[in-house]
């Protein structure tokens, strides 16, 4: 008989419905009927857009969508035992997988491998090219490593978009005795979950950039610093770098190189501001998360005290599929001044959320439309946040913007970490804002006054507001707090509150004015008298 | 303090993990992260001892105690209903879930129930915000596109024993 090979989607959102139950079910289901020599089950990443979990039988390639254990028992006994495809819970390829009718197409780089292979097998990635990079790499001089990661023209995605190579450059030419890689996976920003999917979907991509960022810079220890909510991310990483040590990709003299790196996991503790760069490395060396002063930056003067580079998920990602087509195929994808993808997050009232990667430069209404499938249940869109809690809100007008590293210079649209927040008019705006600055004021870490108080005037101008209590002086006193922080506070946190404050009262002054008329056009106000504030300390 | 028995091995737990990794650097974090593993929450005592343990000063540790929203300085319920408040999830009815769960529960926001069984916490995004609103139970039970109406099943479920119970 030919072999059968049944892939499970295991992403996260397959996860919340209960797909690694499912799993583990189906493979029991198989030991009991002596199906093991001929099935294999492997837990894949996402296999596309459904409603169940998918499954996905080969060589048939027949999809199936599984709500029960029930259903799970039906398809091993029809299907893989006796054969007989089961009409009704199969679903359309096509339904599946929409990206043909997709007006932007899909590149793949970083989420290449993810629900491709399965992540807990370095054999699969190692078929995929994996590992390949590094040993390229290790057959370039170190500066030259660095050259083509400049030339490429990769910026950093974790928010900033400063370029990579630059970064690296400065802690290669560092001098000291030890320097460190740290990756930051500490994902936190509300409506983000691309670096939870790479680390879970590919975990040997972000460790293979890892080590070819060791090598550039001279540096023979890396730590990734990673959110401690992340059970599956945490588990795959923890196995595959132990793996990559087995193979001799980590560890001493890496595939005869005469090179050695460590890698080692370390967990947050649930603070958004351990994000930030020097609050991260605070961290690390077991302090409370704080951000330092800086100039001096990382890449001079880091974690312990030595030249750190500090990369997010998504952007070390990239580094290996650079080394191994080169700068110039790198560039030739995105727009110019921000080459490559970017994965994107979309999340809110759209009928299809989840995460896509596409060339830097889509249009915001590409991705809410051509990727999301329009507004759900007919209501109209009203407005959508980009860039994260930290980004602009836009109104219907901006939708046109191309999305890259210059389209808050240019449009004042932010790209930020790649969140596309769609928001419609079920919702007031005034609520959204109060929503957006009680997760500041909650995330503030308390290190300077204008953060700490800034984020807490801003909570009661916009509660009062809500309540119908506020006043015109009110809204003018907002947008000066709003200012006021930004100008002066310690770290981005802070510096940053104006960009969704700001393009709220701007875009959407006409409803803030409303509200002091006492008035809310989507019904919300009246009813958020007792709201439950997001204190969780 | 009388350490019983039971204490006594959670300490020897905590002890073993301690004696392979304090020559690390920076690794209070990583050894009061095992610490709540093991206890549940971070009593003083624990703190007192893991201080000692590590020659740290207790204000150290208390210190980055309070600073980290996971470590927690007062017992939680056996099982935590964690609702995610983020925009994400705000903008889906997070609130209304959160709502429905201390009124079915008759409890505050962190409080726990006098039977020790639940506690319920807002937290910040929980990273599956296309599944949103997202309620997590402990620490690997997600729940999608929460309504308030399956509040009372989800509860259910857990003073049977668990999800799939
Ligand atoms: C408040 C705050 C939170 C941040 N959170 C994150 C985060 O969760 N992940 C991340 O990669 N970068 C985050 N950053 C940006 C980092 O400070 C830093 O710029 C980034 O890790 C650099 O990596 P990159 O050059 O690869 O983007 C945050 C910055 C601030 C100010
Ligand atoms: S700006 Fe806010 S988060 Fe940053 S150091 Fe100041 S108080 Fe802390
Ligand atoms: S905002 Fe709720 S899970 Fe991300």
């Amino acid at each position: 008989m030919t072999p059968i090979t049944v892939l499970i989607s295991v992403d996260s959102n397959s996860i919340l419905l209960g797909a690694r139950e499912f799993a583990n079910y189906m493979k029991d289901l198989i030991k009991e009927f002596n199906l093991d020599p001929i099935v294999t089950v492997l837990e894949t990443v996402s296999l596309g857009s459904y409603n169940g979990v998918v499954i996905h039988v080969l060589p048939d390639d027949v999809y199936y969508s599984v709500k029960s254990k029930e259903q799970v028992r039906k398809i091993v006994e029809e299907h893989l035992l006796k054969g007989r495809q089961v009409w009704d819970l199969m679903v359309n390829k096509e339904l599946i997988r929409p990206a043909e009718k997709f007006e932007v197409k899909e590149v793949r780089i970083v989420t290449r491998n993810i629900g491709v292979i399965d992540p807990r097998n370095i054999e699969e990635y190692i078929a995929r090219d994996g590992y390949f990079a590094l040993s390229k790499a290790l057959q370039m001089k170190p500066d030259e490593v660095i050259e083509e990661i400049k030339k490429s023209g990769l910026r950093g995605r974790g928010g900033a978009g400063f370029p990579t190579g630059l970064k690296w450059e400065f802690t290669a030419k560092a001098k000291a005795d030890q320097k460190y890689i740290v990756c930051n996976a500490d994902e936190g920003e509300p409506g983000t979950f691309k670096d939870r999917l790479i680390m879970e979907g590919d975990p040997h991509t972000v460790i293979e950039g890892m080590i070819i960022a060791g090598y550039a810079v001279g540096a023979t220890k890396g730590y990734i610093y990673i959110r401690g909510e992340y059970y599956n991310s945490v588990e795959n990483l923890r196995k595959a770098i132990q793996d990559a040590y087995e193979y001799g990709f980590l560890g001493e003299n890496i595939l005869g190189s005469g090179f050695s790196f460590d890698l080692t996991v370390r967990l947050g503790a649930g603070a958004y501001i351990c994000g930030e760069e020097t609050a991260l490395l605070e961290s690390i060396e077991g302090k409370s998360g704080r951000p330092r002063l800086k100039p001096p930056y990382p890449p001079q003067v880091g974690l312990f005290g030595k030249p750190t580079v500090i990369n997010n998920v998504e952007t070390i990602a990239n580094v290996p599929q650079i080394i191994l087509n080169g700068a110039d195929w790198y560039k030739s994808i995105g727009t110019p001044n921000s080459p490559g993808t970017k994965v994107f997050c979309l999340v809110g009232d759209v009928n299809r959320r989840g995460m896509v990667e596409l060339p830097m430069g889509v249009t915001v209404r590409q991705v809410l439309y051509g990727f999301g499938g329009g507004v759900r249940g007919g209501r109209e869109l009203k407005m959508v946040q980009t860039g994260g809690l930290a980004g602009t809100f836009i109104g219907l007008d901006k939708l046109d913007t191309p999305l890259d590293y210059d389209s808050m210079k240019n449009h004042g649209v932010s790209l930020g970490s790649g969140v596309i927040l769609a928001i419609d008019d079920s919702h007031c705006v005034v609520d959204i804002a109060l929503n957006v600055m009680e997760f500041f004021r909650h995330e503030s870490c308390g290190k300077c006054t204008p953060c700490r108080e800034g984020t807490r005037i801003a909570c009661e101008i916009l509660e009062r507001m809500t309540k119908f209590e506020g006043t015109a002086e009110d809204l003018d006193y907002l947008r000066k707090i709003a200012e006021v922080t930004a100008d002066t506070s310690f770290c981005g946190l802070g510096q940053s509150i104006n960009v969704p404050l700001l393009s709220l009262i701007d875009n959407f002054r006409e409803e803030f004015l409303e509200h002091i008329e006492k008035t809310c056009r989507a019904n919300v106000c009246k009813a958020v008298l007792k709201k439950p504030k997001v204190q969780t300390k | 303090m009388a350490v019983c028995e039971t204490h006594k091995e959670l300490y020897k737990e905590l002890d073993e993990f301690i004696e392979k990794v304090k020559d690390k650097p920076g690794i209070l974090i990583a050894v009061l992260h095992k610490a709540q593993e093991i206890f549940g929450w971070l009593p003083q005592e624990v703190q007192e001892y893991i201080a000692e343990k590590l020659g740290l000063p207790v204000s150290e540790v208390h210190g980055v105690v309070t600073f980290y929203n996971f470590f927690a300085t007062k017992p939680k319920g056996k099982n935590q209903i964690k609702i995610c408040l983020g925009t994400a999830c705000y903008v889906k009815g997070a609130d209304r879930v959160m709502e429905r769960f201390l009124e079915e529960l008759g409890v505050q926001a962190e409080e726990v129930t006098p039977d020790g069984l639940f506690s319920v916490h807002p937290v910040r995004c929980l990273g599956a915000c296309s599944m949103a609103p997202v309620v997590l139970v402990g620490e690997k039970d997600f729940y999608g596109k929460v309504t308030p109406d399956m509040v009372s099943k989800i509860i259910a479920a857990y003073r049977r024993g668990g999800r799939n119970e």
